[in-house]
């Protein structure tokens, strides 16, 4: 399956997960998730929704394991690691892992036996366990040829950086038509060469 | 006014594609008086329509139809079903490309005489001389208002052309410039000027940069010569016991097969579809399909030499600010073989949007080294390295046993990389990265091909019959009054961007098309 295919969801990737405090403004949470613990601030509620109170966001599971979502988010931080980047946008670019997996029963099935066999090989713990980066990432390669890690792979790479509120952290500032283009903005602004 | 032909019109001339070649060749011909029906297996978006997103943009106009790939290019491993980045639109690719507009050198007309008998390669001279084309050439600028010709000014330097710049200065290259671009630098037939709005690759909403889509058809169709059939996908080309074209059969926007009669049918769906149409329209009189004689329809496909280097440096560049490829040096475009390889390379100015640049940076990799680059997106530049690559009879589009929805075999595009695409392509990585980090770059990354943008050769122009399937006219040397009128016709690809030949091509085949039809040889 080619990255390209993913693009036909490119609409679902707008939309947010549900912030449990509206209002926060970018700049808190940025700061925020920079002193915390990435993705280990993740807790699972009674109701089996992923909460992460610094970022202030919730996301409802549907079809996966609550607990498989929150492995998958920590594997899409593995796999494109931003330090710049909240959670917030790598749960939102799973989500759509969970939509596919209600309406999918294989694709739910391959997600789960992936996701289990991580975890099975990251010992007790699972795969969220592993406290260091290069040890989850070590564990990644022993399955980076399967169909799981693939898809995985494959789909992130567009519904994470096809994230428009996600632009700015890069310095990308997308659609230019509607602000009359670059010409009074920029295009030629730059001054150290 | 604008035109409606009955299906049974027999004296129609039949365009299959609305792009550089089918959308050029159906205005000239209106505009000498011949009807002409245009085929487009896409949809019609006007320039308002286009979308400021790369995804958004790609799923509305891009061929995203099965395809399927085979051979050792990265391509069949990374994108095994998008073996190429082209339209499905009224307009075609010229609705997604970037405007660079160059003449081919003479020597690039006579590969074959210039460079010699090259192991692998199935290098033969084209029958038509620079000379011979020039006028042609001189016309085509003025059609699309190619910048720095005709007296037409340059379209300023944006960020990235300057890094360009200063780094052609350190290395010593003498011809760089803001290029030669079908974009408007300057108000100019009825369309406005660049307005650096960075999605060129997107469709210029602008409507600045020349496409078919709002220059040539709607002028073709104000003569009330012309009519455009959108949504209508040729599935094969009919013929009579003489052997001559006599229609082709499509599926309509509802998949109902259609039939519609032609006096002369030309081709141009662009490289990849051109011969799958010609191989599907296979007959007990034909049985290896259309113009076939030669047993080179399909082959010797190319796709140019291509890569891109991309450098991250200390402060911000913002290289997707403005025009996305109007910067070029052209030093390395000339013949030398002392460099390693036959054939010349250009380096163009190009920009990614984040989201196409973390698809196609380096496909399939993931982890710190990869993700580290994107997060100096910001203070990126990049270049576009396209150069020639060489024929060769083993890359070439077949029919696939796979299927369309309308039953249609799809097309398989089987490519190798040749040695000397090789060695240029090393050369031309290390010549960019030089040349980025001669101005202070910290990182730079040879960027592997993309899908293909620029497909010709799968149905090349020949002297003799035996080596090619077309004339120096497009005319199929088998069959008098079908044509290929699109890049497929190229008998070797020049290290320039493609489009202002084919241009150039669809404008002196009309002359010829009219001349026969007004003689009655066809
Ligand atoms: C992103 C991008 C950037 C580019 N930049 C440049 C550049 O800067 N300079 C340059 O010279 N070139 C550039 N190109 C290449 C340029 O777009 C092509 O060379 C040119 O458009 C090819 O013309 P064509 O007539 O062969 O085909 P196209 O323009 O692709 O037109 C073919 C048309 O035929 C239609 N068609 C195909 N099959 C059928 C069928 N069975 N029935 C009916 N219709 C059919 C297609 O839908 C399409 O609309 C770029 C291309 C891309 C994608
Ligand atoms: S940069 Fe210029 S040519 Fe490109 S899309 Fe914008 S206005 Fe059109």
């Amino acid at each position: 399956m080619s990255d390209h295919n993913h693009g036909h969801n490119h609409a679902d990737t707008h939309h947010h997960a549900h912030p449990a405090k509206p209002g926060f403004s970018r700049r808190t949470f940025l700061r925020r998730s920079s002193e915390i613990t990435l993705a280990a601030a993740i807790t699972i509620t009674a109701g089996g929704a992923l909460l992460n109170e610094s970022e202030a966001w919730a996301l409802e599971v549907k079809a996966l394991k609550p607990e498989t979502m929150k492995t998958l988010i920590l594997m899409a931080r593995d796999i494109y690691p931003h330090d710049k980047v909240p959670d917030r946008f790598y749960a939102i670019a799973v989500k759509a892992y969970d939509a596919k997996a209600a309406a999918d029963p294989q694709f739910k099935s391959m997600l789960e036996t992936g996701i289990a066999g991580l975890d099975t090989a990251a010992g007790a713990g699972g795969y969220v366990g592993v406290a260091w980066e290069a040890q989850r990432v070590a564990l990644l390669h022993q399955i980076s040829s399967t169909p799981m890690f693939e898809t995985v792979r494959s789909g992130l790479v567009v519904s994470l950086y096809n994230q428009q509120e996600l632009w700015p952290i890069f310095g990308y500032e997308g659609e230019s038509y509607s602000k009359g283009g670059y010409i009074h903005r920029g295009f030629d602004d730059i001054d150290w060469l | 006014m604008v035109a409606k032909f009955d299906q049974n019109d027999d004296g129609v001339v039949v365009i299959i594609g609305s792009g550089a070649g089918g959308g050029t060749l159906g205005n000239e011909l209106a505009q000498k008086g011949i009807n002409v029906v245009i085929l487009e297996a896409g949809q019609r978006h006007e320039y308002e329509d286009f979308i400021n997103d790369e995804w958004a943009s790609f799923s509305q106009l891009a061929w995203t139809d099965n395809r399927t790939t085979s051979g050792s290019w990265r391509v069949a491993k990374n994108f095994p079903n998008l073996p190429a980045w082209i339209v499905k639109a009224v307009g075609g690719s010229t609705t997604h490309w970037a405007g660079a507009s160059l003449r081919f050198q003479a020597h690039e007309f006579k590969t074959l005489t210039t460079y010699g008998h090259v192991p692998g390669a199935n290098l033969l001279d084209w029958p038509i001389t620079l000379a011979e084309m020039e006028p042609y050439y001189a016309r085509a600028e003025e059609k699309m208002g190619v910048t720095r010709t005709g007296n037409r000014p340059g379209l300023p330097g944006n960020n990235n052309f300057k890094v360009l710049k200063a780094g052609a200065d350190k290395l010593g290259y003498k011809e760089c410039h803001t290029g030669n671009m079908a974009i408007n630098s300057i108000e100019r037939d009825n369309r406005n000027s660049c307005q650096q709005t960075g999605f060129c690759f997107q469709g210029c909403k602008w409507g600045a940069k020349w496409s078919t889509l709002y220059t040539e058809i709607p002028k073709g169709e104000a003569t009330g010569k012309l009519e455009v059939r959108p949504q209508s996908h040729v599935l094969r080309i009919e013929h009579d016991a003489s052997g001559k074209v006599t229609g082709v059969v499509y599926a309509d926007k509802d998949g109902k097969e259609q039939r519609q009669k032609a006096r002369v049918v030309a081709v141009a769906g662009n490289s990849i579809e051109s011969p799958r149409i010609l191989l599907n329209s296979h007959s007990a009189m034909f049985p290896d399909g259309l113009a076939n004689s030669s047993g080179q329809v399909g082959r010797n496909y190319m796709r140019h030499m291509t890569g891109s280097v991309y450098g991250v440096f200390e402060k911000p560049v913002h290289m997707y600010r403005g025009t996305t490829m109007a910067g070029i040096i052209r030093d390395e475009a000339r013949f030398d073989p002392s460099r390693g390889f036959v054939g010349g390379y250009e380096m163009e100015t190009l920009s990614l949007g984040l989201p196409f640049m973390a698809a196609f940076l380096d496909p399939g990799a993931w982890g710190r080294e990869f993700t580290s680059a994107l997060d100096g997106y910001s203070n990126m530049a990049g270049m576009w390295l396209v150069g020639e690559d060489m024929p060769q009879e083993t890359n070439r589009i077949t029919l696939s046993s796979f299927k369309d929805k309308y039953g249609m075999p799809v097309a398989d595009v089987h490519f190798d990389d040749h040695p000397n695409d090789i060695a240029m392509r090393n050369y031309a990585y290390k010549q960019g990265m030089a040349l980025y980090e001669s101005v202070g770059a910290i990182r730079t990354f040879p960027t592997p091909p993309y899908p293909s943008t620029h497909n010709l050769g799968t149905n090349r122009m020949s002297e003799n019959a035996r080596d090619g399937v077309v004339n120096k006219h497009g005319q199929t040397h088998d069959i008098k009054n079908l044509f290929v009128s699109d890049g497929s016709q190229f008998t070797s690809g020049g290290a320039e961007n493609p489009t202002l030949t084919i241009v150039s091509l669809a404008i002196r085949q009309a002359e010829f098309i009219a001349e026969q039809m007004r003689t009655k040889t066809i």
